[in-house]
């Protein structure tokens, strides 16, 4: 049984390289029953969105004209 | 939208819109660089470059997506540059308080406390179109300490892959892989707190 903490690991370099199969699984297996990791993949996800958004051209100032 | 087009260099030339677009420029090339002197050389390169442009653009939206793109390969540039004579242990001092701050999360069984149990965040695009967001987003990215934050945003903003990070900085897959870790960490952790669960006691 994967921990928290180690499924936090993966689901951020998840963001960065593709999991191996080996890891893939208990990890699916840990979000099915994890709400807080859930959330975490989400926020993962979140974040990236986020970044892309901003640095095409930071969305606050000037642009409200 | 505008219905002509017109050249770069006109429209640069409205002073309004150049004045909010240079310090549009600037927030975010200190950001990345973290040293105002520099920043400002990589913004007047991209102004330089963007007057002399040839280019079309319908709008002031698409101009300043072509001039970001711009002033992206110049902090590539500035950060190369920086790379060759910077010393690749300055990397190392960020971690070990870091790890410390994030273990706290989680309890001897390394599950979430359930005080700090990730949230649900919602929709990201109603998060996004709010313009306060923004600026809670910046403020967090400063927090995260500097060369966590380089790494980051090399990563995230600058589109690197992470295997050429490594390269770049001369570290170790695991290590690249730790600091982008502890980036994503510190950054989710600061949102929550400040953005989305704002009755939260802030640190
Ligand atoms: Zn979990």
């Amino acid at each position: 049984m994967l921990t928290c903490q180690q499924a936090t690991r993966l689901l951020s370099e998840a963001q960065d390289r593709k999991l191996r199969l080996k890891e893939q699984w208990p990890l699916k297996l840990h979000l099915l029953i994890c709400s807080g990791c859930d959330h975490f993949r989400q926020q993962m996800d979140f974040l990236r969105q986020a970044c892309r958004r901003y640095s095409v051209a930071p969305p606050n100032a000037g642009d409200a004209e | 939208m505008s219905a002509n087009d017109s050249p770069a260099g006109d429209a640069l030339r409205d002073p309004s819109f150049l004045a909010d677009l240079r310090r549009d420029l600037l927030r975010f090339a200190e950001l990345q660089l973290r040293d105002q002197a520099a920043a400002e050389d990589a913004v007047q390169e991209t102004l330089a470059a963007a007057l002399s442009g040839q280019d079309r653009f319908a709008g002031q939206a698409a101009l300043k997506t072509w001039v970001f793109a711009i002033l992206k390969n110049k902090i590539v540039d500035t950060l190369r540059r920086r790379q060759r004579t910077a010393t690749i242990t300055s990397l190392v001092p960020d971690d070990d308080e870091q790890e410390d701050d994030f273990a706290v999360l989680f309890n001897p069984g390394r599950h979430w406390n359930p005080a700090d149990r990730p949230q649900h965040w919602g929709d990201p695009e109603a998060t996004f179109a709010q313009q306060q967001f923004w600026v809670v987003f910046e403020v967090c990215l400063t927090r995260l300490p500097e060369n966590t934050a380089r790494v980051f945003m090399m990563r995230e903003f600058l589109g690197l892959e992470t295997p050429d990070i490594c390269l770049e900085l001369a570290l170790t897959p695991s290590h690249c892989h730790v600091i982008l870790h502890r980036a994503r960490m510190g950054l989710r952790l600061c949102l929550e707190q400040r953005w989305f669960t704002p009755e939260n006691p802030i640190c």
